[in-house]
């Protein structure tokens, strides 16, 4: 019988730990295992051996380690390794499980690399290390694949597609849970469950980390939101120190009793991790071998996901953010055009701190690659907020590139009744794993009536059935219409709402702000029809978080339906408020009363200066306020700053605050249709190999704030992209930093490069390992130690 | 008075002996709030036996380094412990994003979070050194990767040596940067003898220019 026949019918066995057995053998700290497959495959084997003979269904071949970015050998290629431990685990198994059915695993551990954003392992150079030892073991007989002590959701997707796009075997998947049930990297339960059951693979669980006793509670939680059978493979108890080497105490009787307890608290596939021994196993298999276990349970829930955490869509309404859309806005646009990652990032960060559950990302402007645009600002974005975001899109390029390398289940906005999208999106779904808005129009276009919409609802949950994708990872958008040219468009609208909830039962959403297009005072429609909606049944609005009146709308309805325990939410967000807005009328008067802008900037205090500004602007010419208010303060801190009066946070709130001022004049000019003073463009980037780049941050707002535009190109930047792009500006100034000395060689290569290039272009360094003696000897102009020296060269050179 | 680690992260702010503005101060008192509900500290050692095959060359296990500094400051040591703590990814998260959005905050919680780090280091070596006192032993100063003359890149067989990246999720760049950015690795000499040492390192540099060194506490702040 094959093991996906068994799995979640009868309980089934894994064996115990490797690694101490191997220590035992003489294997020393820090040395590869997977050599001895090679070395010493007799040891290899025996251990193999033994926990065939203890009960073992299944047995992991030595090939934890066995990928590209772990494995490094002057004499073998993890391909070897792979091969060599396939081979004794088969020899074991031969000779040690006559007469009963048992399996050999391809087992993959993590790369011991930290991915992109926060590491410098791309999430396709992680795939591609899994392809090979993937590839590997289809080809020299695994039965099934096995990833586990994952900590990181990220690294397991690349895993889960390696498995899956390359390999036609089971795919099994622990990962490493701390005692709060979270993963290293922030992650919990649901979200794990949710990206997993997503990927379509075929059993989940928990392993190492913790010992039988402390997974109880996990396993728990994942059977509460899990469909899959459940491994659980804990270690011989926690961790302890001995004379400075790591041990473990549960012994094999009480570990059997604490497994037994798993088994039957709903574990599907047991097994043993660091410091269980084929005793251990023993006797876990004799105490076990005749409980009831429970078979996996059909679950409802409809979950999204990111890196850190799980959304789920139940009767509580939560809020997607419409904000990052280019829809009808003009700087958004612009910010789209010219790769402007931080302003979109920044409206991603502003609607999480206004109380957005998920964020909508629609990035499709007609002269843009939306395909890598869509890419760009989903990593970007996962990198700044742990909020599940939604893809926005009719691109099937565009929403497979993101989908791909989104860390997490994700939502997708959407498919529609029509065929030919149906045909398009499913599929995508149905691989990739997420929670798939469904439009109700098909090829006739939208319904003027509500029982067409409903019914086009049951086609699309239809279809997606068809393609194995579940009625809870389906929801329903019936469409909002515009009120003010369609007269019955809102009561449809609700109508539809209503009848979609009652008739299948799924979760909705709605894109609430159409309703009131060409009508004056749009918060005042939309806020009212928000509430109808969420009493028709809306679980999620798409709306603006930083709109007043709909949070309003939002909180009121949550304190009244009961979904705000005692209205704490509600309390805490307006029991203070009456008294905020008398605040802020004294400080207006005060504003009047001689703050002025220069004060309010040299003090770092940014509302203040926003606000004069706003004052300042309607009666004052925008560039005489730059001339004679701004610049001088600026000067006034810079000046400080160099003195040594002034220190770093305080030199940025005045940064900042001037940021805002700034802000509110070119709003202004905008408006006025009047052009900003052409600005000289710097390049500045973090090096290639460096993941640091605080520093970098810092003299980019010093720069902006003196008047240059700067080409920001980030961190772990390569030598090329940079001289290309100060070739393409043709730029006069590259600003480089670097923290360690293991980097300097990078800014050398840069600047070498840059010289054969663009020999008229000059180059600042900066960063903690450097000094003037190393930044003559790498050729560069300029050594600058601080952000203000840097400005000041530039100013030198550059006006 | 201000606490000890809010002294550490004004220091490394480069205040020095000057006195801290009130708005920094909240700052900082803000930055710790957030890195307690936000850091995840994790911490693991190993101890090695150590000895000194020739001058300036010291073997901890298997790894063998030549540090004339790193053997001045296990000079009688018989073993070491080989340490990695750090504060977890999502400490480099909010570091981003107030990158973005606050950048004074973003400086401000940079220094806090090597402070916190710095503290949560001295607990856990507190704690070894309570248990080694118990056997007439006595610890040095960490000392890590990358500090003089001590190679950084032994980092890679240090994370080895700890099984890092699995244990405590501590992993490196392939330019030897620890991640998640908001780590330590170091090693620890362990001896017989009571070594006269500060438990921190920074008096000992020959780097007195530095703006950051650490000054006598005479209450500037």
């Amino acid at each position: 019988m094959s093991i996906k026949e068994r799995l979640g019918r009868e309980l089934l066995f894994f064996d115990g730990g490797m690694g101490t057995l191997l220590q035992a053998e003489g294997l020393k700290a820090g040395e590869l295992p997977e050599v001895w497959n090679l070395e010493f495959p007799d040891r290899i084997e025996k251990i193999h051996r033994q926990y065939y003979e203890a009960g073992s269904d299944i047995v992991l071949a030595n090939t934890f380690g066995a990928n590209a970015c772990k494995f490094h050998h002057d004499k073998y290629l993890p391909e070897d390794a792979v091969r060599a431990a396939l081979d004794a685990a088969r020899t074991a198994q031969k000779k040690a499980a006559k007469g009963r059915e048992t399996y050999v695993a391809l087992d993959i551990g993590p790369t011991g690399k930290l991915l992109k954003p926060m590491g410098d392992l791309a999430f396709e150079d992680a795939y591609e290390a899994f392809v090979r030892e993937v590839r590997c073991g289809q080809r020299y007989g695994a039965d099934l694949i096995h990833i586990e002590t994952m900590s990181d959701t990220y690294e397991v997707k690349a895993a889960v597609l390696a498995a899956k796009e390359n390999a036609d075997l089971p795919v099994f998947v622990t990962m490493i849970f701390d005692e709060k049930g979270k993963l290293l990297t922030g992650g919990d339960v649901p979200s794990v469950v949710a990206l997993l059951e997503g990927l379509k693979v075929d059993a989940i669980g928990i392993n190492c980390g913790l010992g039988p006793r402390q997974m109880l509670p996990i396993l728990k939680e994942m059977r509460k939101y899990t469909s899959l059978p459940v491994i659980v493979k804990p270690n011989a108890g926690l961790p302890r120190q001995r004379g400075g080497e790591t041990y473990y105490d549960v012994g094999p009787t009480e570990f059997a009793e604490t497994m037994s307890e798993i088994v039957e608290s709903g574990a599907n596939i047991i097994g043993g991790c660091c410091g269980t021994t084929p005793e251990h196993i023993r006797h876990m298999v004799e105490i076990c071998r005749n409980l009831n276990m429970l078979p996996p349970e059909e679950k409802q829930d409809t979950i999204v996901s990111s890196y850190g955490q799980a959304v789920i869509l139940a009767e509580k309404p939560l809020i997607i953010g419409e904000r990052i859309n280019p829809t009808g806005k003009k700087r958004f646009k612009e910010a789209l055009k010219s790769h402007d990652m931080d302003y979109i990032l920044r409206e991603g960060i502003t609607q999480q701190d206004k109380g957005a559950h998920i964020l909508d990302v629609n990035v499709g402007l007609p002269d843009i690659d939306e395909a890598a645009m869509m890419q760009d600002v989903v990593q970007e974005l996962q990198s700044v907020t742990s909020l599940p975001l939604q893809i926005d899109t009719v691109d099937a390029k565009a929403m497979e590139a993101a989908m791909r390398i989104y860390n997490g289940k994700p939502m997708l906005n959407s498919v529609s009744g029509k065929q030919e999208s149906m045909d398009r999106v499913f599929p995508l779904v149905q691989k990739y794993g997420g929670v798939v808005v469904g439009l109700t129009l098909n090829e006739q276009g939208i319904p003027a009536d509500a029982k067409t919409r409903i019914a086009i609802a049951g086609k699309i949950i239809e279809e997606a059935a068809r393609y194995g994708i579940p009625k809870k990872d389906i929801v329903i958008d019936v469409l909002t219409m515009t009120v003010s040219s369609e007269k019955d468009g809102a009561r449809v609208t609700l109508e539809a709402l209503k009848g979609v909830r009652e008739r299948y039962k799924v979760r909705t959403v709605l894109g609430v702000s159409n309703i009131s297009f060409g009508l004056p005072r749009r918060p005042v429609i939309n806020s009212h029809f928000y509430t109808m909606a969420l009493q028709s049944g809306l679980t999620a609005g798409i709306i603006n978080p930083s709109s007043e009146e709909m949070m309003q709308a939002y909180h009121a309805y949550n304190a009244l339906m009961g979904y705000d325990e005692n209205c704490v939410s509600y309390i805490e967000r307006y029991a203070a408020a009456p008294q905020m807005e008398g605040k802020e009328k004294t400080s207006v008067i005060g504003a009047g009363s001689g703050m002025t802008l220069s004060y309010a900037i040299e003090r770092g205090l940014k509302e203040e200066a926003h606000r004069i500004a706003r004052e300042l602007v309607k009666e004052k010419e925008p560039l005489d306020i730059i001339q004679s208010d701004l610049i001088p303060a600026l000067n006034i801190v810079g000046e400080g700053f160099e003195k040594g009066t002034i220190f770093l946070p305080q030199l940025l709130m005045s940064a900042d605050a001037a940021k805002i001022a700034f802000a509110v004049i070119k709003d202004v000019l905008t408006v006025s249709g009047k052009e900003e003073t052409k600005k000289e463009k710097i390049i500045l980037a973090t090096v290639k190999g460096d993941i640091h780049d605080i520093g970098k941050n810092i003299v980019r707002v010093l720069l902006e704030n003196y008047g240059f535009e700067v080409i920001d190109l980030g961190k772990d930047v390569e030598p090329e992209v940079i001289v290309n792009q100060a070739v393409k500006e043709n730029i006069r100034l590259v600003g480089l930093s670097a923290l360690m000395t293991t980097t300097v060689a990078s800014m050398e290569e840069t600047i070498r490069i840059l010289r054969e290039t663009k020999p008229d272009c000059k180059v600042m360094v900066g960063g903690a390992v450097l000094n003037q003696e190393y930044a003559d000897r790498i050729g560069a102009d300029f050594y600058g130690k601080d952000a203000m020296q840097s400005v000041r060269y530039a100013q030198e050179l550059l006006l | 008075m201000a606490d000890e680690r809010t002294l550490e992260a004004v220091r490394y702010l480069g205040y020095g002996r000057h006195a801290v503005d009130e708005r920094t101060l909240a700052l900082v008192a803000d930055s710790f709030k957030e890195l307690e509900s936000c850091a995840r500290l994790k911490s693991v050692y190993r101890i090695f036996e150590c000895h000194f095959p020739e001058h300036g060359r010291i073997m901890i296990g298997t790894m063998n380094i030549a540090s004339k500094n790193l053997a001045k400051n296990l000079l009688g040591c018989r073993e070491t412990a080989v340490f990695g703590a750090t504060l977890g990814a999502e400490v480099d998260f909010l570091l981003k994003k107030y990158s973005l959005t606050d950048m004074a905050k973003a400086v401000v919680l940079q220094a806090c979070a090597a402070a916190y780090l710095e503290e949560y280091c001295d607990e856990i070596q507190d704690k070894l050194a309570k248990e080694k006192a118990k056997e007439g032993q006595w610890l040095r100063p960490r000392f890590s990767p990358g500090y003089g003359d001590f190679d950084i890149h032994h980092q890679q067989e240090v994370l080895r040596m700890l099984d890092a990246p699995k244990k405590i999720g501590l992993t490196m760049t392939e330019r030897y940067m620890l991640t998640p950015t908001k780590s330590v690795t170091a090693v620890i000499g362990i001896s017989r003898e009571k070594a006269d040492c500060h438990r921190k390192g920074c008096e000992e540099c020959d780097k007195t220019d530095c703006k950051y060194r650490r000054n006598e506490r005479d209450g500037a702040v």
